[in-house]
């Protein structure tokens, strides 16, 4: 922790080092002016936390006398030999394997639809591609549950359609499928709009080299757009790394129409929140959303190097 | 594309169409047709005095926490981003690493320390434990600073200085109105993460007299499948509705600028 919160402690008063080649900008302290306001309030809900976190990680509950003792690093123990937290963190790396390449593949394939000119009405398509990401995901998934429903949803037709339940979306099997669903019809629109955005920059000469050498439009594509927007890419992936691990809403609302297929332990998160408020061992949570914070910026942070390795 | 309107869009129209429907109507006819009778101007009456017009308290609370934390987090992220774009000064890099790892963290890890943090200060169950932390936004901080390299010229800012103005007045009255179309786009996305924040109100808030719009119908929702409940399904859908509506009619009416701002300032290379 103290190699992230040091530099920012660090007095903005001392002797500004002579001038090095900075082009046109001044060495200039006045930056701290803006900066500051950005850094206490981050230092307050960021830091503090953090810092917060760890120091309760190091304690348990007494059982039978109250107040807390120091345990050193037994939390932690605890949680790497805990069956239910691995069992959900191996749930929504599942959905992380399955969901996320088919989210941004969409979100790929749209892009490049509404890029190349032959798409009318491009705009209107960008709109409301994009549309489902100004929707709460209470909505979202207050809207997909009552859908998968069978007592007043489209599931339910379907089913008296073909005269049969052949759909059950909110059914053990079905449960993680259906969640995967929902995420993926909340941000395709929004990881659509960073490729696409992305692609609008690409500088028109590497087009018209591109024509020159005879590349078609596919070829153009291979070989033009998809380098162009590689960090582009690298930005939505990790992105969409951190929600999965992070999944909460979407199964903790649908609960209430699924009892039986999510359990309170159904996503890290989920079992994190239940620790906390439905059984007050905030040591042990905030042990268990530490352990997650790590993994998932381990993995965050592998992903960019691999990423850009690929780019040398 | 024609498949994925579809797919974006079933979804949207069944929640429009159901908002038009009786509760008896909802229960009864296929989820895509309209009712017997169109009740829409009918729910959204029922939804505002429900419960003692507890949904136009939820709706003002959205507001509130929409207007503080989202105008402050914006102006918190343009003002950094322009500092961290424009200026050199020690420290600048140990802030840039700071924040980027603020990115990869995620922010419900953050969530049950804060709200312990927050309730030995006393501050849950209040507004400022939804206020504050909306007020910082590092992807909003980050887009402010690209787009800053891209649109604001450092001869621009060096002709001011000769002028005599100082830093802040080039910053009010130069920086921000090159800035517009970033801000938009910040705005925006700061609002539309403050609007439809929920699991932060619901770890804070146990009053639901200050629920935002998203807890209170998540409890509206709970209600009608609890034991010996009373469903009111035709309000959740309504209410729903009512909670999509301003959001969707902002990006519409501001897509010209926030469209610009991301491109301009997007993940360039």
């Amino acid at each position: 922790m103290t190699s992230i919160s040091a530099p920012v402690e660090a007095p903005p008063a001392r002797p500004v080092r002579p001038t090095r080649d900075v082009g046109r900008l001044r060495v200039d302290r006045k930056g701290w002016l803006f900066v500051a306001p950005f850094l206490v309030v981050f230092a307050l809900v960021f830091l503090a936390p953090i810092a917060y976190a760890v120091w309760l990680s190091l304690f348990r509950e007494q059982v039978f006398f109250g107040g807390t003792e120091f345990v050193g690093l037994a939390n932690y123990a605890a949680v790497l030999g805990d069956g239910k937290f691995w069992e959900s963190f191996l749930r929504v790396l599942l959905f992380l394997v399955v969901q996320v390449p088919v989210m941004l593949g969409l979100a790929l394939v749209a892009a490049l639809a509404i890029d190349s000119a032959r798409l009318h009405a491009a705009g209107f398509f960008r709109i409301v591609v994009f549309l489902p990401y100004a929707v709460p995901a209470v909505v979202a998934t207050l809207m997909w549950g009552f859908i998968y429903g069978d007592s007043f949803g489209l599931a339910a037709d379907l089913n008296r359609l073909l005269g049969d339940d052949v759909v059950s979306p909110l059914s053990g099997d079905w449960i993680l499928l259906s969640i995967g669903n929902i995420v993926t019809w909340e941000f395709v629109g929004y990881n659509m709009l960073i490729l696409y955005s992305a692609l609008k920059v690409v500088p028109n000469d590497l087009y018209e080299a591109a024509a020159i050498d005879g590349a078609g439009a596919f070829r153009t594509i291979l070989s033009v757009k998809l380098p162009a927007i590689r960090g582009a890419v690298m930005i939505a992936t990790i992105f969409s790394i951190i929600g999965s691990f992070q999944l909460f809403n979407e199964p903790n609302i649908l609960r209430s129409l699924a009892p039986n297929a999510i359990s309170t332990f159904y996503t890290p998160n989920m079992y994190a929140y239940n620790l906390s408020f439905g059984g007050q061992q905030y040591n042990y949570s905030a042990t268990v959303a530490i352990v997650m914070g790590v993994i998932t910026a381990i993995i965050a942070y592998v992903v960019q190097l691999r990423g850009s390795r690929k780019g040398a | 594309m024609a498949v994925y309107l579809v797919y974006t869009l079933v979804p949207l129209a069944w929640l429009l169409i159901s908002a038009t429907k009786t509760q008896q109507d909802l229960l009864s006819t296929s989820g895509l047709a309209f009712g017997g009778t169109f009740a829409l101007f009918d729910n959204i009456g029922q939804t505002f005095t429900h419960d003692n017009g507890i949904f136009l308290r939820w709706l003002g609370n959205t507001l509130l926490y929409v207007v503080v934390g989202a105008g402050g987090a914006t102006a918190l992220a343009t003002a950094a981003g322009y500092g961290l774009a424009k200026y050199r000064f020690r420290g600048r890099r140990a802030v840039f690493a700071v924040l980027l790892g603020a990115i990869a963290i995620p922010g419900t890890a953050l969530a049950v320390p804060t709200f312990l943090m927050f309730s030995n200060l006393g501050l849950t169950n209040t507004p400022w434990a939804i206020i504050i932390p909306s007020l910082v936004s590092p992807f909003g901080l980050y887009l402010v600073w690209t787009y800053t390299t891209e649109a604001v010229p450092d001869e621009l800012l060096e002709a001011a200085r000769i002028d005599g103005a100082g830093e802040l007045r080039i910053f009010f009255t130069v920086t921000l109105r090159l800035l517009a179309p970033g801000v938009v786009t910040v705005a925006l996305f700061a609002v539309v993460s403050t609007w439809n924040n929920y699991f932060l109100p619901l770890i804070m808030l146990s009053e639901p007299d200050w629920y935002p719009l998203t807890v209170g119908l998540n409890q509206w929702s709970a209600q009608a499948s609890g034991v010996g409940a009373q469903p009111i399904y035709h309000l959740v859908i309504t209410g729903s509705v009512v909670t999509i509506v301003p959001l969707v009619i902002a990006f519409l009416l501001l897509q010209r600028f926030w469209q610009s701002g991301l491109t301009a300032g997007s993940v360039k290379q």
